[in-house]
């Protein structure tokens, strides 16, 4: 009995983890190579030529996804670096308020933030409105609908996620080993870059995989801030899915969005030399 | 002067670490304002002056009043399945050696990874393939898949930390097994419980992508919210946000307070 229990304990989320996240993909890689129509039902023709007219057709989506996705996550590392620097080694005894101000937006629901965005940066809303009718801004100028303000709702949207890890990684520095390089006539600078950045590079790892998976597979950025002409990959596989219920393109374009994520994961644990992704991601 | 410019760069620094968090709060503050908003013309977004009828009528829009009831029964639906396996399965990772662990791992560790799209796209291609209706049950199906490893790994990371002698003392003592279980084991990690409940329960309300995908007819609150984008979004829903977060904060507060008399 007691060699049974953590089988026993296990078995309710295997079999949840396996119905409903293992099978599924196996369902999804059959679909993308089906034909059919939703009318009169699709079926099994191994076409692997789904995946080629899916590619050819939404590549320019794919492309600007891959790219916003990198944007963003890199404006979030700049941005994000400084505010988890200061509140890991300065902010002393105020450390949890600083951190729970940081996740005070998850308080407000993903959706009703990024429309909040849509309000702020109305052509006529209260920002750009009053700054307009101040004569402080041209009659014409606008954000609303433009790359800048899809990569800026991204950048906003997932911020937190690359300062938290970041903050651990520093949060664990410790201050006595700066010191030592100080004392070693280092330069601050050079203590910094020395020291400091090589062992927030773990936090660096894990903040750039919680935020660029994410900011490059969401949907509701480019559907709400980005207009027409920002389209992404998600727009895409919800459309195909979900209105024009073409669901081989469908999960074609969702196994390969997946692809190119997983690839870009172990790619980039490579280059950084990291052994083990596993370990980086679930600190 | 080396000083001196330390703590100039500091005093930059800590105006800088203030911009960022007003940045992030930006839309907290257009959200509550604009639930005040006396709003005349249709579109909810420029301010026309106070009013506190949006409060009165809260639930004048039934279909927002059915989203936001649906959202409030899956979350608390799906929190208490995740929780009672997904506890289950942090105690297992967390204090037993068995077979298969490796692979349990990794299925936790994908199920958090795997793009929210690619989940509801998944869900969906089953759904579709095996002829199921879409319908408030598959949402809790999805809810529960993506809030499982959230919970895990807080009872796992409980569990850890546990002294395996007090449940040997325990035992000792003449308590059963389950006895051991109830009254020693399960009040240490009710912490990690709690924690991965709440985190459950949030991921839950909020969620709009995996939903999207798998809700057939039924509407949530953050479906109806992305559904009246076009037609305007009724300062109703800026009501309900900011009674969400109210309610949220207070209770972040309450439980570090409680922590810290813990401690």
């Amino acid at each position: 009995m007691k060699r049974l229990t953590p089988y026993l304990l296990a078995l309710p989320s295997w079999m949840w983890l396996a119905i409903f996240l293992v099978v599924p993909m196996v369902a999804m890689a059959s679909v993308s190579l089906q034909t059919g129509n939703a009318i009169d039902g699709f079926v099994m023709t191994f076409s692997f030529s789904n995946f080629g007219d899916a590619l050819s057709r939404y590549s320019t989506q794919l492309l600007r996804s891959l790219l916003y996705g990198g944007l963003a996550t890199l404006a979030m590392l700049l941005i994000g670096y400084p505010v988890a620097y200061w509140i890991a080694f300065k902010a002393g005894a105020r450390k949890s308020m600083y951190l729970f101000l940081l996740l005070l937006p998850f308080f407000v629901s993903f959706v009703l933030r990024t429309i909040s965005w849509s309000f702020l940066l109305a052509d006529n809303g209260i920002l750009f409105g009053t700054l307009k009718s101040w004569g402080v801004l041209p009659e014409g100028f606008h954000v609303l609908a433009t790359t800048v303000a899809v990569v800026g709702g991204l950048t906003y949207n997932f911020l937190p996620f690359m300062i938290l890890p970041i903050y651990v990684a520093l949060e664990r520095v410790d201050p006595r080993v700066v010191e030592a390089a100080q004392d070693l006539y280092a330069s601050r600078t050079a203590a910094f870059r020395r020291v400091v950045l090589p062992l927030s590079l773990p936090g660096v790892f894990a903040g750039v995989l919680m935020t660029f998976v994410p900011a490059t597979a969401d949907p509701v950025n480019a559907q709400v801030l980005g207009g027409t002409e920002n389209t992404m990959i998600g727009n895409i596989i919800q459309t195909a899915y979900l209105t024009n219920l073409d669901y081989p393109t469908a999960s074609a374009l969702s196994f390969t969005l997946m692809a190119v994520l997983l690839v870009g994961i172990f790619v980039y644990a490579r280059a950084l030399g990291t052994e083990n992704v596993l370990e980086a991601a679930a600190r | 002067m080396s000083m001196r410019g330390l703590r100039l760069g500091d005093r930059l620094l800590h105006a800088y670490t203030w911009l960022v968090v007003l940045w992030l709060s930006s839309p907290i503050a257009v959200m509550i304002l604009f639930g005040f908003n006396d709003k005349k013309s249709k579109s909810n977004t420029s301010w026309q002056g106070f009013t506190l009828k949006w409060y009165g009528e809260l639930f004048s829009i039934s279909d927002l009043t059915t989203a936001l009831r649906n959202s409030l029964v899956i979350a608390l639906v799906s929190t208490i399945i995740t929780v009672v396996i997904g506890t289950m399965l942090g105690l297992a990772v967390g204090r037993y050696r068995f077979r298969g662990q490796g692979a349990t791992n990794f299925l936790v560790f994908a199920a958090i990874s795997t793009p929210e799209l690619v989940m509801g796209a998944s869900l969906l291609s089953l759904f579709v393939s095996g002829n199921l209706p879409r319908n408030a049950n598959t949402i809790i199906i999805a809810h529960v898949l993506f809030s499982l490893s959230f919970v895990v790994v807080t009872v796992r990371a409980r569990v850890i930390t546990l002294d395996p002698s007090m449940e040997e003392a325990a035992r000792d003592l003449g308590a059963s097994a389950w006895g051991t279980f109830r009254q020693v084991t399960l009040p240490a990690v009710m912490p990690g419980v709690a924690a991965g409940a709440m985190l459950a329960f949030a991921l839950s309300i909020d969620d709009y992508v995996v939903t999207s995908f798998v809700n057939g007819s039924t509407i949530t609150f953050p479906l109806w919210i992305v559904g009246s984008v076009k037609t305007g979004i009724p300062p109703q829903v800026n009501v309900m946000g900011t009674l969400i977060f109210g309610v949220g904060v207070l209770i972040a507060v309450a439980n570090a307070v409680a922590a810290r008399r813990r401690a």
